[in-house]
């Protein structure tokens, strides 16, 4: 087998803001032409190791190697490969929706008349040529969040970086993104992807780690660990008063793991398991659904709120 | 922080630039009013109960002092209200972050977009000056880079502000406490001379003192070995400014 060097090549990166850790020995390698999703709830660190790979958040201890290159001596280099759409909308609202990718690309060094090609070219591909001359104000959600991925496309990066790309969006306009990402994709950019929409991971990652609290808690391909680590099915039965005295019993022989959470009981079943189907007579309002990468989140990073420490 | 300063300070500055341009006439109406209301109300009409000072009528006293805090008043607004927005409002220098533009390039474009702004002001009211019957020296031309370093030391005393600035209402410490005690006590509406010894030895020594010094040398053509002095305090001056400020705004994005 081939080896090549990865695109992404982190280790041991530890960080504290005031004393408070917020990553910690955490290690990162993306390969080329692949998607890898970070996943954790608000405040895991996602951003932060966002912004270490740019420069911008200096790890306490630790390494980076972006396309086999150290950061801390080549990042103007670097970055010049990377195209970065954030969480936060930073368009620049002083300039229209044409000038915002030129001006963008003057960052790079592009010269104008190719910079203008290509944001006429990307205007097109994320369906905003109508918009070129409108001001960011006038944009809706959506049209902002295009307006981001194609400005985080304007140098042809090698690697694009999508810190919830989707958030806030409704369905459609959600659907319209993953639509382009996986066209870019399919053109063998390398993609980190953060997000907390597990649907959104499920559809384009071929890898993600999850994270809490700066820490990586798993590892994988999005269905191995799902089948590994849930099962993969996932009976869902409300608590209506009856209890679930008795359950476990019943389903003995079955390999079957349960959490009960919030007036509710979940089972997860590893393989095939005939006393479950009959549960639907016992109680009301049953439900058996393929296991997901919700489920495997929500194990591990635990069904309770977890709150923004930021 | 040589090696990280690249040429691509000159995208930052060509980003504002571009912006100004859309707005040229609002800007430089905003800028430029105050020192012109200055020159009317302090020249013509208080001018005329006030007797000669070395040789110069007040209005022609005042004028190459009102030049000089244009370019003060138009960079340190630039370096503060602008570049605040665009650092904490707008999250224009996020943005400008996550290219190959570093943060020393970052500073130094917005430092020297400020001293451009001031430079502009400077220019105007300079052009300005012979409507009022002041005719300029043949030296006046080498006002230019003088107000231009005086612009870089103020828009880099406001980079600094705004890379401690936690909201708006911070810039007033700078705008009471600095700008305008420098606008009324630098020798721009009275000769230094009338003042004791010490204040004048404080005074001679703040920021905007050299600038209007020079820029009435300048104006009037008399030069000597004082004139070099105060070229060197305000090299001194724009030199610390700049390098003090783009450390605190690396300070202040990268953590």
């Amino acid at each position: 087998m081939q080896t090549k060097t990865p695109v992404i090549d982190a280790s041991g990166l530890k960080k504290a803001f005031n004393q408070r850790t917020v990553i910690d020995s955490f290690d990162l390698i993306v390969d080329e032409g692949k998607c890898i999703a970070l996943l954790g709830p608000n405040g895991a660190g996602k951003t932060t190791t966002i912004n270490m790979i740019l420069g911008l958040v200096i790890p306490d201890d630790g390494r980076i190697e972006v396309f086999g290159q150290d950061i801390s001596h080549n990042l103007r280099k670097i970055k010049q490969s990377i195209g970065v759409a954030p969480q936060t909308d930073n368009l620049d609202p002083d300039l229209t929706v044409l000038e915002n990718l030129i001006v963008y690309a003057s960052y790079y060094s592009i010269p104008r008349h190719t910079a203008k090609d290509r944001a006429k070219e990307l205007l097109k591909f994320f369906a905003l040529e109508a918009k070129q001359d409108e001001i960011i104000q006038n944009l809706s959600g959506g049209q902002r969040r295009r307006l981001i991925l194609a400005r985080a496309l304007i140098n042809r990066p090698r690697l694009i970086i999508l810190d919830e790309p989707t958030i806030g969006l409704d369905p459609q306009a959600r659907h319209l993104i993953w639509e382009k990402v996986e066209i870019l994709k399919a053109e063998g950019t390398t993609i980190l992807l953060t997000s907390h929409y597990m649907e959104e991971v499920q559809r384009l990652a071929d890898k993600v780690i999850i994270i809490e609290q700066g820490k990586k808690i798993l590892e994988g391909e999005p269905i191995d660990l799902i089948k590994r680590h849930v099962g993969e099915y996932v009976i869902e039965i409300p608590d209506g008063g009856q209890g679930f005295d008795g359950l476990k019993e019943d389903l003995d022989g079955c390999n079957a793991s349960f959490e009960e959470h919030a007036k509710r009981l979940y089972i997860y079943l590893k393989g095939p398991c005939p006393q479950a189907e009959r549960l639907g007579m016992r109680f009301e309002h049953v439900v058996k659904r393929p296991a997901n990468l919700e489920d495997l989140f929500l194990r591990y990073t635990g069904r309770r709120l977890i709150e923004d420490h930021r | 922080m040589i090696k990280t300063v690249s040429l691509l300070f000159t995208r930052v500055w060509l980003r504002n630039f571009w912006v100004w341009k859309k707005h040229v006439r609002a800007s430089l109406i905003g800028n430029l009013g105050q020192p012109f209301l200055f020159l009317i109300a302090m020249g013509y009409g208080l001018g005329r109960n006030v007797p000669e000072i070395n040789g110069l009528s007040y209005l022609q006293f005042i004028a190459p002092g009102l030049v000089a805090s244009s370019v003060m008043y138009s960079a340190a607004f630039e370096a503060t209200y602008g570049s605040y927005t665009r650092l904490a409002t707008q999250k224009t220098f996020d943005a400008i972050l996550m290219t190959p533009v570093s943060v020393y390039d970052l500073a130094m474009g917005e430092i020297i977009w400020g001293a451009t702004k001031g430079l502009i002001s400077g220019l105007i009211m300079l052009g300005a000056i012979p409507l009022f019957g002041i005719v300029p020296s043949p030296w006046t031309p080498l006002l230019i880079p003088i107000l231009f370093l005086e612009g870089i030391t103020f828009s880099s005393l406001g980079m600094i502000m705004t890379a401690k600035a936690p909201n708006y209402e911070f810039f007033n410490y700078f705008t009471s406490l600095l700008i305008t005690p420098l606008f009324l006590f630098s020798g721009i509406f009275f000769p230094m001379e009338s003042l004791g010894h010490t204040p004048r030895m404080i005074v001679n020594y703040l920021p905007l003192a050299s600038p209007v010094e020079l820029s009435r040398a300048l104006c009037y053509g008399y030069l000597n070995w004082v004139t070099w002095e105060r070229l060197f305090i305000l090299l001194a001056y724009s030199v610390l400014t700049s390098v003090c400020a783009s450390l605190l705004v690396r300070k202040r994005l990268i953590r």
